[in-house]
């Protein structure tokens, strides 16, 4: 079988179908003998090691992965344009489903970029109660990623401990905003309601329990003979290769770059934490694990400090014509009864312009691009989601390595589909 | 030394449960057993009420129907957030394996339930259909979700319900339905398999026989 090399592709169904069957440069096998043959898996849609509906081309020689093609679209669901019909604080549902793992995070980007358009300040309030509920996100994002990795690497338990885990984080979600997941709790210039009594001993509960789970996850994974060999030296990728396919989050920094937003360019008051950012050396699979394991411990960190230090005033800014009023004005305020009819029916307008507002989600930078065009319904609100940035790093990382490290690779990229296709 | 070896005396007990059971055996036949333990005569109602408490009758089609009703094989297929609250129901807190539904299949050929947990794109719509052509019969769908179910709140261009190209059993409504509503959904599920569904609001209504056939 020879590569199709002067096929001219144009069209997406003939890339689709055709893959760049490229030679071997050295031998795979030293001292014994290669198979010339290349065989074109399909892997996925429907796989339950592709972590939602990925698609992978993969052409492998014996068990060696020679190209890899991803192939997405599968749940894209139109996210980005539903939003330009809807008004501004509308949208925050909509788009809070683009990465299902990570709501709270799709959320403060897209309310920090409507909040720059607007220039509305976020009270301390609502900034603190904001840092605590996207850490607590950060750490039940973390908590799926590892239980769905290690159900790929072989080890079931470890799933249920996590998903026991994060029961206890998605509780905490639904006492402060009343849903599971999705909640829309932040709103445009804060967040919709203060957390109500009890929620703060809640969580303190969970910052007693979660460093010590953590410990337990780390023990039975690091023991284990079978995930250290699938982790340990397995597709590497330099940071400076990293960096040139636009690449952030914790595979970035489990290449040894330290590049953290919450450090780099603090927003919504995350300057006032003390916190590490945990790095790698190698940048393999197992810094890859390693690094998101440690940013549990450094979120619940900031969610303690958070706590202590929840300042008291205002959750959501006084800006009528931006957050709705408060319930009881509306019984004896005319002014706030047209803010609500107003805010309800039309929504705020927001002055034209563009804006890109970056965040740190727990795959890399989350950020949205708002364009306004005046009028109370975005023009235009594009995410540049880091799933689908990370994703094209996957061929650069499994090329000329074994299959079954591919799979820990894909697992350990943690992408996230819904992220991806939008 | 000489061993002597002699049956003990037997004390059975005329009430023991095997002893019943061997006279009704017996009774069954029409033959009866001699001796002391011979149980008295058993007529009309009350030998009819004796036999209904001790057999077990049913069909052979019911009795599948319970078998294949405890132990669904679901299809281990996520889509999109829903598949989070599915991962929930199989954790430890719902726990579906109480009701035999935990064990997810990767193969299609080896699911008889696939649960759609998630949003229905158009390019994923034929590949869900070959899935589930894939599934051998006997089959069950759920659509768990708005998305799946009507579109949710997204309802543009992309997405596309999934009664639109493949028959729904059960729809769980949501965004996304929390493990207990799922679990809600795959306990009607088997209900509908034992054929005992709950007939719902036509029940209320009087209105049983009159749903909408394919």
């Amino acid at each position: 079988m020879s590569p199709p090399e002067d096929r001219t592709l144009s069209d997406y169904r003939s890339r689709e179908q055709s893959v760049t069957l490229s030679r071997l440069d050295e031998p795979l096998v030293q001292g014994g003998e290669t198979s010339e043959e290349l065989l074109t898996l399909n892997f996925g849609p429907h796989h339950p090691a592709t972590h939602g509906v990925l698609r992978l081309l993969v052409t492998l020689q014996g068990e060696v992965v020679r190209d890899i093609k991803p192939i997405i679209g599968y749940v894209h669901t139109g996210i980005e344009k539903t939003a330009e019909d809807k008004a501004y604080w509308k949208v925050i549902p909509v788009v809070e489903r683009m990465d299902y793992l990570a709501y709270y995070f799709n959320a403060m980007a897209y309310c920090s970029a409507v909040e720059k358009l607007v220039e509305v300040e976020v009270p301390p309030r609502g900034q603190y109660l904001r840092v605590i509920h996207l850490e607590l996100n950060r750490i039940a994002s973390h908590l799926i990623w590892l239980g769905t990795s290690a159900l790929d690497l072989g080890a079931v338990s470890i799933f249920l401990y996590c998903l026991r885990e994060r029961e206890l984080i998605l509780d905490l979600f639904e006492m402060s905003s009343g849903q599971r997941m999705h909640t829309r709790y932040f709103q445009v210039g804060g967040v919709i309601e203060d957390i109500p009594r009890g929620f703060e001993e809640k969580v303190r509960e969970f910052l007693k329990v979660m460093p010590e789970r953590a410990d337990e996850y780390g023990a039975i994974l690091n023991s284990n003979e079978i995930v250290l060999q699938r982790l340990r030296g397995t597709c590497p990728l330099d940071a400076e290769t990293l960096l040139g396919l636009g690449v952030t989050g914790p595979l970035l920094r489990a290449a040894g770059n330290p590049w953290d937003l919450r450090k780099a360019d603090p927003y919504c008051s995350y300057d006032h934490f003390d916190f590490k950012i945990p790095i790698g050396t190698v940048g393999d699979n197992y810094d890859r694990f390693a690094v998101r394991l440690a940013e549990i411990y450094e979120s619940v960190k900031i969610i303690e400090q958070a706590l202590d230090g929840l300042p008291e005033g205002p959750y959501i800014t006084e800006d009528r014509k931006v957050a709705l009023p408060p319930r009881h004005e509306l019984a004896t305020s005319m002014e706030a009864l047209i803010h609500h009819f107003k805010l309800v029916t039309e929504g705020f307008r927001v002055p034209p312009g563009e804006v890109y507002a970056p965040i740190e989600s727990p795959r890399g930078e989350l950020a949205c691009y708002v364009r306004s065009d005046g009028s109370s319904k975005p023009a235009r609100v594009h995410m540049r989601d880091p799933s689908f940035v990370n994703l094209q790093a996957v061929s650069h990382m499994v090329k000329g390595s074994y299959i079954a490290d591919m799979i820990a690779t894909v697992a350990m990229l943690d992408p996230i589909l819904g992220g991806i296709d939008r | 030394m000489e061993v002597k070896r002699e049956r003990l005396p037997r004390a059975v007990d005329p009430s023991g449960l095997r002893v019943r059971d061997l006279n009704a055996h017996q009774l069954l036949r029409g033959s009866e057993l001699e001796g002391p333990n011979r149980p008295a005569h058993l007529e009309g109602e009350e030998l009819e009420r004796y036999v209904h408490e001790r057999v077990l009758t049913t069909t052979l089609d019911s009795a599948v129907a319970w078998a294949r009703s405890n132990s669904f094989f679901p299809l281990a297929f996520g889509l999109a957030c829903c598949a989070m609250e599915q991962f929930h129901a199989a954790g430890p807190r719902m726990d579906i394996a109480r009701f035999g539904f935990e064990a997810f299949r990767a193969s299609p050929r080896q699911a008889d339930l696939i649960i759609l947990a998630g949003r229905v794109s158009i390019k994923m719509a034929p590949i869900i259909r070959r899935l589930y052509d894939q599934m051998l019969e006997p089959k069950w769908a759920i659509s768990m979700g708005a998305c799946c179910s009507s579109m949710g709140v997204f309802n543009n261009y992309a997405l596309v319900p999934a009664d639109k190209f493949m028959p729904i059993d059960v729809h769980v409504p949501g965004c996304p339905p929390r493990p207990e509503a799922l679990m809600h959904g795959v306990l009607k599920l088997r209900a509908l398999v034992q054929d005992k569904a709950e007939p719902g609001w036509r029940g209320r209504y009087d209105a049983v026989g009159t749903e909408e056939r394919p």
